[in-house]
């Protein structure tokens, strides 16, 4: 399989996932909508780790592995963002009664 | 033996540590000790000093390399000493009579504080180091160091009573006109860096710039002695830079015989007399030297009949004797102009300091007005003072004659009208220098009864070096007798040949045929001078033994004793439009452009900053916006501008 | 056509469909339900490109565990289609615009990128693997997995601290 295919789509699902942070102000949409980007990500990161196979580059049998090691980690710190993230958002409610991040302009001040 | 020249470091280093020690500790030192230390450091610079000319006498001369000061691509200027005939000739006049005038300093400025006491020796120890880096150097590079730090000391020393304005002014004067010298010497180093890629004198393969010189274009080496001329001119007090010196006399007496007479005056002549080779080849710039020198000796010594200051009248005359020198070096008699440098160092340091001595006595009255018949309180003075007037004057067989004449004989051989003026340039120094010493020490006193009460010969320290230097002035010229005395030959001409070997070349290659003056014509022209002056010095005899009070200047006399306007003339051209323009500019271009223009900047910033604040919602949409807008342009402008 | 590229066209037009509902249907609780829709064509891509491991973790944490959270929260917060505010239309507009800029300028990008005739092997090799990964997990990137651990606590620490103000 081409590799620019696997590039396409991962553009074409990071972009969802901007228009989405982008237009909605729910804050939860927005959060499930950084998750999407991230996943794109991690697609084409696994889909470069195969772009090479091992027989090509000889004396390197585990080549590619970094980048799928990388999508593990990055589901890590994914998981760590989501427990903080809608920490913060329960609390967000909790105070304003509201999910909507245009209640959150306090950067203003 | 090479080792004693390798010692040459420590003729300047002496001053050195005296200027550190009296510097630093000045407030702490008695100031018997700081005298001691002041003079003791130049004396070992003397001892020195003998040391290596006795070497340089046997036919040894050496570039001592010290260490690298600059190095830098293919320029490389090391910090060498260079120690051959001229120099080591140079290193005694300087140390030597350096020491006597420290000597004499301990006692003429004893009445100074302690902490003043000390500056004084603090800046002299420090002008004697400047000026032996200055003759030392083995490049220009070395010499320009030399030659800033005496200016500097120049200036520090013109501005010693540093509570008098008038005082501060004429130290600011001479610094000033020096800087404007020193800028046609610092553009000729460049010149030669640009042209040669060197600045060092010469050096055994052959690279320096004075074996260098046939690379120069005709231009260029005319451009470059010229722009060492001006510095020259700054330094050496020439038209038209002349008139800081005689306002330098602010400075304290033994200043002024050291520095304004006896040594920093003379760098512009060692520079042209170190130059020789160049100046050689360039025939219309020593055509320029020779028509200033002929102008300034002429006109300086017009200046100096009039003048009734007693250190006037000799400043007027030094500048005088400094146009002789380069009327020398003009004519390509550089063993002439570097044997007047020296006799005039012997005899121009003893006529400051008999000046300073009778000012010593007079309590600092100047005014020659107000003395006469002081030859009879004042009895080691007026002898020493008379011996340093015939020698000036030029009556054989003192040291001013032969030098002096050796000058004018070259100056004879090249054009007679050079002689002529010269002749009558030494006719009117004969004059205003026996017009000084009749008034001074003749006829009767005219100063007040306290002054004639508190008349006294000065300590031993102060008449020892009047002494000695009064010695040193009626012998001195037997160095340089001429041939025609049938005295064997030019002493000095034969030590200094290595240095003007070049020189001689290449006029031999251009005139073959020497036209030297046969021995007739020599002595003719000798007589003449001396017949000149004695009528001078009968003539001033006649006007100033029969009537010595000296009215008012009226006539033409007005214009010398005003000394010809020129320091008027200088304020009128370049003084006032300058502070016309530096008006100009503070009350036009300063408030109305350039603070509108600073203000202008606040006043915008202050606006734009209003203006963009509103960007600022608070709201987080519009920031996240802004970022992937932001990311948009730097992906254009990565991907599709940056081509 | 292959059965892999069948199926490579096929869980992509299923990934890029479902990311869109994401972003245009009004309910959360339906966001969310697409999202997972979303994470199971990733995994379907993953386990086509010999990256078992990889699927199958995506599945279990994110479409598993990190969905289950959020749907969570939308459920204790009653949210729905009415309690939805809704955002300025030209701000919404700015934001599709820029989203397309955005994607414009990155295939515009990538037509310049030396990335022509390259290929992902599909269904050889097997770094992909558990065995591998593990091993290389544990050899040569103990020490930032052994720190992830840190990251987890403080995250933990954090949520905590967070949820009980």
């Amino acid at each position: 399989m081409l590799i620019e295919r696997y590039i396409y789509l991962a553009i074409a699902l990071f972009c969802i996932g901007i228009v989405g942070v982008l237009a909605r102000r729910n804050a939860i949409i927005i959060f499930m909508c950084i998750e999407l980007m991230l996943n794109a990500v991690n697609l084409l990161l696994v889909a470069f780790s195969k772009m090479h196979l091992a027989a090509a580059l000889p004396g390197k049998a585990n080549a590619g592995i970094d980048g799928q090691l990388f999508v593990f980690f990055i589901m890590v710190v994914a998981a760590a963002e989501v427990s903080v993230g809608l920490a913060i958002i329960v609390m967000m409610y909790r105070n304003t009664h509201s999910v909507d991040v245009n209640f959150l302009n306090r950067l203003k001040h | 033996m090479n080792n004693v020249l390798q010692l040459v470091w420590l003729v300047p280093f002496f001053p050195l540590v005296g200027f550190l020690i009296n510097g630093l500790l000045r407030k702490q030192l008695p100031k018997s000790l700081i005298s001691i230390i002041g003079s003791g450091m130049v004396l070992a610079s003397f001892i020195v000093s003998v040391l290596l000319f006795m070497e340089v006498k046997n036919g040894n001369t050496q570039v001592v390399n010290l260490f690298d000061f600059i190095n830098s691509g293919t320029l490389s200027i090391p910090f060498a000493f260079q120690i051959d005939q001229l120099s080591s000739l140079f290193l005694l006049i300087i140390t030597g009579v350096g020491f006597l005038i420290h000597l004499y300093s301990a006692a003429y400025m004893h009445e100074e504080r302690s902490e003043h006491f000390g500056r004084y020796f603090c800046y002299l120890n420090l002008f004697v180091f400047s000026m032996l880096l200055l003759v030392l150097g083995a490049n220009y590079v070395i010499m320009f160091i030399g030659w800033e730090g005496v200016g500097l000391c120049s200036y520090l020393l013109i501005g010693y009573w540093f509570k008098n304005t008038e005082y501060n002014n004429a130290a600011k004067k001479a610094f000033i006109m020096n800087r404007i010298g020193d800028l046609g010497f610092l553009i000729a180093i460049f010149w030669l860096i640009a042209k040669l890629g060197t600045v060092t004198y010469t050096t055994p393969e052959g690279s320096g710039v004075f074996d260098l010189y046939n690379k120069l274009t005709r231009t260029d080496i005319i451009g470059i002695t010229l722009l060492l001329f001006v510095g020259a001119t700054g330094k050496s007090a020439q038209i038209p830079l002349y008139t800081w010196l005689p306002d330098a006399m602010a400075g304290p007496t033994p200043v002024s015989a050291l520095i304004h007479a006896a040594t920093m005056v003379t760098a512009g002549i060692y520079m042209i007399a170190r130059s020789n080779i160049l100046y050689t080849m360039a025939p219309e710039t020593q055509s320029v030297v020779a028509a200033i020198g002929l102008a300034t000796a002429l006109f300086a010594a017009t200046i100096a009949i009039k003048q009734n200051d007693i250190k006037k009248v000799l400043a007027y005359s030094t500048v005088s004797q400094l146009g002789y020198m380069f009327l020398g070096l003009g004519v390509g008699a550089y063993t002439g102009a570097v044997f007047h440098v020296m006799t005039h160092a012997f005899f121009k340091a003893l006529l400051f300091l008999g000046a300073g001595s009778v000012i010593h006595a007079m309590h600092h009255e100047q005014d020659i007005r107000k003395m006469g018949g002081l030859a009879k309180h004042l009895k080691i003075t007026h002898a020493t003072f008379l011996i340093g007037c015939i020698a000036i004057a030029g009556i054989p067989p003192f040291s001013g004659f032969f030098s002096k004449d050796e000058i004018l004989a070259a100056a004879y051989e090249k054009d007679h009208l050079y002689y002529y003026l010269g002749v009558a340039g030494a006719m009117i120094t004969a004059f205003y220098m026996f017009r000084l010493y009749f008034t001074t020490f003749w006829g009767s006193f005219r100063g007040t009864e306290e002054q004639k009460h508190h008349l006294h010969e000065s300590p031993a320290a102060m008449t020892i070096p009047l002494i000695v230097l009064a010695i040193l002035s009626m012998i001195g010229g037997f160095v340089g007798l001429p041939e025609v005395f049938n005295m064997g030959e030019h002493k000095l001409e034969h030590f200094l040949a290595p240095i003007f070997e070049a020189s001689t070349k290449a006029k031999e290659l251009v005139h073959p045929e020497v036209a030297t003056l046969d021995h007739g014509t020599e002595i003719m022209l000798m007589s003449i001078s001396v017949g000149v002056a004695v009528i001078a010095i009968l003539i001033a005899w006649a006007r100033y033994i029969k009537k010595p009070e000296l009215n008012e200047p009226a006539g033409f006399g007005k214009v010398l004793a005003d000394k010809w306007y020129i320091d008027e003339l200088y304020n009128f051209i370049i003084v006032k439009p300058l502070n016309g323009l530096a008006k100009f500019m503070n009350s036009f271009v300063e408030k109305r452009f350039i603070d509108w223009l600073v203000n202008g900047v606040g006043r915008t910033v202050n606006y734009t900053s209003r203006q963009v604040r509103l960007v600022q919602s608070g709201l987080v949409g519009n920031y996240v916006l802004l970022m992937v807008l932001g990311m948009l342009a730097l992906f254009v402008v990565k991907f599709f501008l940056k081509k | 056509m292959d059965i892999t590229q069948v199926l490579f066209y096929a869980l992509s037009a299923m990934a890029l469909g479902s990311a869109i509902m994401v972003v245009i249907s009004r309910n959360p609780v339906h966001s969310v339900l697409w999202l997972i829709i979303t994470f199971f064509a990733i995994s379907g891509h993953y386990i086509l490109m010999n990256a078992q491991f990889l699927g199958i973790v995506n599945l279990i944490v994110y479409a598993g565990a990190i969905m289950v959270l959020f749907l969570f929260v939308i459920m204790l917060m009653n949210l729905n289609a009415e309690t939805e505010p809704q955002k300025n239309k030209w701000l919404k507009l700015a934001g599709v615009v820029a989203g397309g800029c955005l994607l414009l300028v990155l295939v515009a990008a990538l037509k310049q990128a030396e990335v022509k005739g390259k290929i992902a092997m599909l269904g050889t090799g097997d770094i992909g693997l558990i065995r591998n990964l593990g091993k290389a997990l544990f050899t040569d990137y103990v020490v930032p997995f052994e720190i992830s651990s840190v990251l987890f606590l403080s995250a933990m620490v954090g949520a905590v601290v967070i949820g009980k103000k």
